[in-house]
């Protein structure tokens, strides 16, 4: 069975909720008096204004051209568009900041905040849905008393979703059975709109057992979907195996490394338990040499000071520091590369490539040529590479590798035009002249003639090269 | 500012006036002078809509970053909150109220949501007991932005996320209700076109909303002739590909966000006499891009290969006329010529900073690296190879290149071969784990979650067919003067914009084989007119389509469309919408999970 490991994330989602709060002055007389703002009953009329609204908006907006202000734009020597608001909000900020800070002294009068997750008390929010009397709203959103009849009511559950979608008085305490309830949110759901749908399965979440709330959410995903993402941001996740990503949360390392083990029995897919188990090795790996090269007593660590920790770096990384601090170090030791290669299963070429950086870093030229010697059955050795011999080139050739040790590298390209091009940028005359002579090319070996200098070995070697009439010259 | 809006074929500024007189009615709401306290995020939209002198004429006196801590103290009536629905924010927003100094006068508090309210957020408010301090809070709907003449974004950075890996559907909602505010300002747009479920989603909700209002009749000659909603995830592949056109290049290189670009300062030095000895600036220079700069609306949609030749022939313009004061002999003439020098001026200015932006692409664009980057996308794109683990993909990763570069490298692979062979995935994820490090995982799971990283499951190919038949590839791209939209991403033409193309002509039921290949139904709606309302075509006159794009859309993508609207016999305007403009790396990473652990 193929489980995710994560189901949701952490980015917010706008819980938006559409709340009419226009005051229309014409809708009723009765609110006109009030000292209420106006509260609309009549929802028929309530987007017909609006639309009536918006078009009035549209003819004020095309005879109204008081408002030409900014037709011209000024720009700061900064290039910030003078007016623009990042750069107003930079200026008044500023501009207060020079006298204000001095006059008032930080004060932390700010209580200390319940934090967000794990000190939430869900009992609390529910509280707000059941007591109608104070709903969440703006004081000046306090309904008059006699809205109250609108309780009792008996709505359909497409109303009570319209009604909630435009931040109207509702209640969902009249859904009482489980098919009203899953009726309500199959509508809700089919609206789309993410407040609406938190906002019933909150209340079912509430008012159902668990279990049974969970088997409905299986055959319901969109609105799963959105449980699991509220319950996320409630700090519920406990609930969900969102276990894995929260070890990025996790600061203290051994703290992290434990997570990471309690991680080893969740239902993941096979690779990605594997993927989980290598993680975890690899930071109980990094913690235990950690703990012995912060010390830093061999002498290779007062020679080449380690610039920062090895915890939590990546795999390749690890095995780079390994290579640098560790090389030949028994298989049997943790910290050894190749203990390190065989546990993660590195493949040959990442190997290959990471030993060949470290090593030709601390220019240890002899490791360099004997991570590419292999013998054949009769015991001789030969030069092998898995990565192509023009790359292990350009890595000695970055770090400075003596021209002798990079000319054996570049005899060893396979391709003659590759070699060629190596060997002339890299000045290694003799390679390009036995190239050019393999090749049979005697032109090009005049012309390369040219480029050496008068009289040296290399001109005589040519010399020699375009007199032999035994060699048939193709041009 | 904003005249640069009323110039395209539908005048958008009615609507960023419709905006920016909402916002003037809030203000106004709290009576008597106010400050401002931003969620920082919101102050790049607000830029399209309002300049500061709009705030302070309605006595915005302050503005501040949201931080926690206390308000800085100002002597203001009101201090309001502009404000993203989000939990955290409350929070910060609680802890600011409470530290109100009791000592000092009060101040009113306020909150405007951008662009909801949201009941959870009250009720976080109410839990940290402030919620009673707050005399307004209202929301401001800011759905659909105008951006340029022919161009709307919701600049809602996670709407692919939320609609693709979180299946939460708000922002398809806010879509929905963007689009009703459009047809109320721009009348009902009779003929709904769409592909994709996410497309389907917003005409259902739009639909209902419509029998919603029953009984009221909306009474506006329809500027737009036809709505095409499409879903991101139908094209898949144009997003990963690098964009070549000039402002493309420019976003996909410094990135444009909410209209500017912020470039590095060296080539930008002014070099005046006298000024010599200074030092060269160090803050990154700031630029805003549109069509209200002329030279820019010129080049901003060619090939950048076109770039260089347009600049020269403009430099020879602007010297041209320069020259003319030497023909200049009489006081009248002297006078014009007078009278014409800040525009001109202007327009060497503009000239010298867009030279100087090439020059910095070209540096770039020149590179080994970049060109070796662009074969493969285009072997890719073209079916070369992407069946077998790439050596150009392996290397980059050997060499730690940015992990994004190679996320979409892979994911184009994949999208290409319709999913990758489970022994090449499980190569490229080990690799990619093992090098950047295991917590990826997450981002490889969201990837393959939305479908841009999928195993094959069925040894069918079906993208070669789609780019036959939709002509996906053009062997011989024109980039100095093109005949079609493939000259965008030098012979690759995006998806997207040829199912555009070919609705507007000869129509879906042409390729209604490949409509099925691709993610998500395809549909028809139409809207009733009131009778009275039918648009007369008059002969030759084009037809105005929306394409609006959920989930993002590129800067190629636009400049193709403004191709097509522009082609002589072409028949169709249209003005683009979309959730957010992106490009590869920024979509990649808004799917990534902690990409600010990922600048290696």
């Amino acid at each position: 069975k193929r489980v995710s490991v994560v189901l949701f994330c952490q980015t917010g989602v706008y819980y938006g909720s559409k709340l009419e709060l226009r005051a229309k002055p014409e809708d009723d007389e009765y609110w006109n008096s009030s000292k209420f703002s106006a509260f609309t009953f009549d929802d028929e009329d309530d987007e017909f204004t609006k639309m009536k609204e918006s078009k009035r908006a549209v003819n004020s907006i095309l005879v109204d051209d008081d408002d030409d202000d900014d037709d011209v734009e000024k720009v700061s020597w900064s290039g910030e568009p003078i007016g623009s608001i990042s750069w107003s909000v930079k200026e008044t900020a500023s501009s207060f900041r020079s006298s204000g800070e001095q006059s008032f002294p930080k004060i932390d009068t700010a209580p200390s905040l319940p934090k967000q997750g794990s000190g939430y008390s869900l009992s609390s929010l529910f509280k707000a849905f059941t007591d109608t009397s104070t709903r969440a709203y703006a004081p000046e959103l306090r309904k008059p008393k006699s809205e109250c009849k609108d309780y009792m009511s008996d709505w359909s559950p497409e109303e009570t979703v319209r009604r909630m979608r435009k931040g109207r008085a509702y209640s969902l305490e009249r859904f009482r059975s489980l098919q009203d309830k899953l009726l309500l949110l199959d509508e809700a759901v089919s609206l789309h709109d993410g407040n609406v749908i938190t906002a019933v399965l909150i209340y079912l979440k509430r008012s159902l057992s668990k279990e049974i709330l969970f088997r409905e959410l299986m055959v319901r995903e969109v609105a799963l979907r959105h449980y699991v993402h509220y319950l996320k941001e409630m700090g519920e996740q406990k609930l969900l195996l969102m276990q894995y990503k929260e070890h990025l949360n996790i600061k203290d390392e051994g703290r992290r490394r434990d997570f990471l083990k309690s991680c080893l029995s969740l239902p993941f897919s096979q690779d990605d338990a594997m993927h989980v188990q290598d993680h975890y090795t690899l930071l109980e790996r990094q913690i235990i040499i950690e703990a012995n090269d912060k010390r830093g007593e061999a002498e290779i660590f007062r020679k080449y000071p380690r610039k920062a920790s090895i915890l939590n770096m990546p795999l390749i990384t690890t095995l780079y520091y390994s290579c640098f601090y560790h090389y030949g170090e028994p298989e049997g030791t943790f910290s050894s590369p190749a203990n390190i290669r065989k546990t993660f299963r590195i493949s040959e070429k990442q190997y290959i490539l990471t030993a060949l950086g470290a090593r030709a870093k601390l220019k240890s030229w002899f490791d360099v040529d004997s991570l590419f010697n292999t013998k054949n059955w009769l015991g001789y050795t030969k030069k092998r590479s898995p990565i192509g011999f023009h790359r292990v080139v350009d890595i000695l050739q970055k770090n400075n590798a003596p021209a002798q040790v990079l000319q054996e590298y570049v005899n060893l390209i396979d391709d003659p035009e590759l070699r060629l091009s190596l060997a002339q940028k890299y000045k290694c005359h003799d390679i390009v002249i036995d190239t050019y002579k393999d090749l049979k090319d005697r032109q090009q070996l005049i012309v390369y003639q040219g480029k050496v200098e008068r009289g040296s070995h290399e001109d005589r070697k040519i010399e020699e090269l375009i007199n032999n009439m035994q060699i048939r010259w193709k041009n | 500012m904003a005249a640069h809006l009323s110039y395209g074929r539908v005048n958008l500024n009615i609507l960023r006036e419709a905006a920016r007189k909402e916002l003037r009615e809030f203000l106004d709401k709290c009576a008597g002078s106010k400050a401002i306290v931003w969620d920082e995020y919101l102050t790049g939209p607000f830029g399209l809509i309002a300049q500061y002198s709009l705030l302070k004429e309605h006595e915005v006196e302050k503005m501040f970053t949201l931080k926690a801590g206390r308000v800085p103290s100002a002597d203001v009536k009101n201090i309001i909150f502009f404000v993203r629905p989000r939990l955290e924010l409350m929070d910060i927003i609680a802890e600011n109220v409470m530290s109100e100094d009791k000592l000092q006068p009060p101040r009113e508090f306020h909150i405007l949501f951008v662009p909801r309210r949201s009941l959870l957020c009250e009720q976080r408010l109410k839990e940290q007991g402030v919620l009673n301090s707050f005399t307004n809070i209202d929301e401001y709907i800011l759905d659909l932005i105008p951006y340029d003449g022919d161009l709307l974004s919701m600049e809602s950075e996670s709407a692919f996320r939320e609609c693709y890996l979180e299946n939460d559907q708000t922002s398809l909602y806010h879509t929905a209700k963007g689009l009703m505010t459009l047809q109320a300002l721009y009348g009902t747009i009779p003929q709904i076109f769409g592909k994709g479920e996410c497309a389907r989603h917003v005409a259902n909700m739009m639909l209902r909303m419509k029998r919603e209002f029953a009984g009221s009749q909306n009474q506006i000659l329809p500027v737009f002739d036809t709505l095409l909603l499409l879903d991101r995830n139908v094209d898949l592949l144009t997003p990963l590909a690098t964009q070549l056109t000039y402002e493309g290049l420019i976003d996909e290189i410094y990135g444009i966000t909410n209209g500017y670009v912020k470039l590095p300062p060296e080539k930008f030095a002014q070099k005046k006499p006298g000024e010599g000895g200074k030092d060269l600036p160090t803050e990154p220079k700031k630029l805003q891009l549109n069509s209200a700069e002329e030279l820019y609306a010129e080049i901003r949609d060619k090939n950048f290969n076109a770039v260089g030749a347009a600049l020269s022939k403009k430099a020879k313009i602007i010297s041209a006329a320069f020259e003319e004061r030497h023909n200049a002999k009489t006081v009248g003439e002297i006078k014009q010529f007078v009278s014409q020098l800040p525009h001109m001026q202007a327009a060497r200015n503009s000239l010298a900073n867009h030279t100087s932006i090439a020059e910095l692409i070209k540096d770039i664009t020149t590179s080994e690296d970049f060109f070796e980057n662009l074969t493969v996308e285009q072997e890719f794109m073209t079916g070369v190879d992407t069946d077998k683990v790439n050596t150009y993909i392996e290397d980059s990763i050997a060499q730690k290149d940015p992990l994004i570069k190679i996320l979409r490298l892979v994911c184009m692979q994949s999208v290409c071969n319709n999913g990758l062979k489970q022994k090449v995935l499980d190569h490229y994820k080990r690799e990619i784990l093992q090098t950047y490090g295991y917590e990826h995982l997450l981002t490889l799971n969201n990837l393959e979650k939305v479908g841009l990283l999928k195993p094959q499951l069925t040894t069918r190919n079906n993208y070669p067919t789609i780019r036959k038949t939709l002509k996906l590839w053009m062997e011989d791209a024109n980039e100095q003067n093109p005949n079609d939209i493939s000259y965008v991403y030098s012979g690759y033409a995006p998806l997207s914009v040829r199912l555009t193309q070919l609705l507007a002509r000869p129509g879906w039921r042409s390729i209604e084989e490949v409509l099925k290949m691709l993610p998500g139904p395809h549909f028809e709606e139409r809207q009733q007119l009131p009778t009275g309302l039918h648009k007369k075509r008059q002969q030759g006159e084009n037809r105005t389509t929306l394409v609006f794009f959920l989930g993002g859309v590129t800067y190629a993508e636009i400049a193709a469309l403004r191709f097509l609207s522009q082609m002589e016999d072409g028949g169709t305007e249209y003005v683009i919408a979309t959730t957010k403009l992106l490009n590869g790396t920024s979509w990649i990473k808004s799917l990534m999970d902690r990409p600010e652990a990922q600048i290696l």
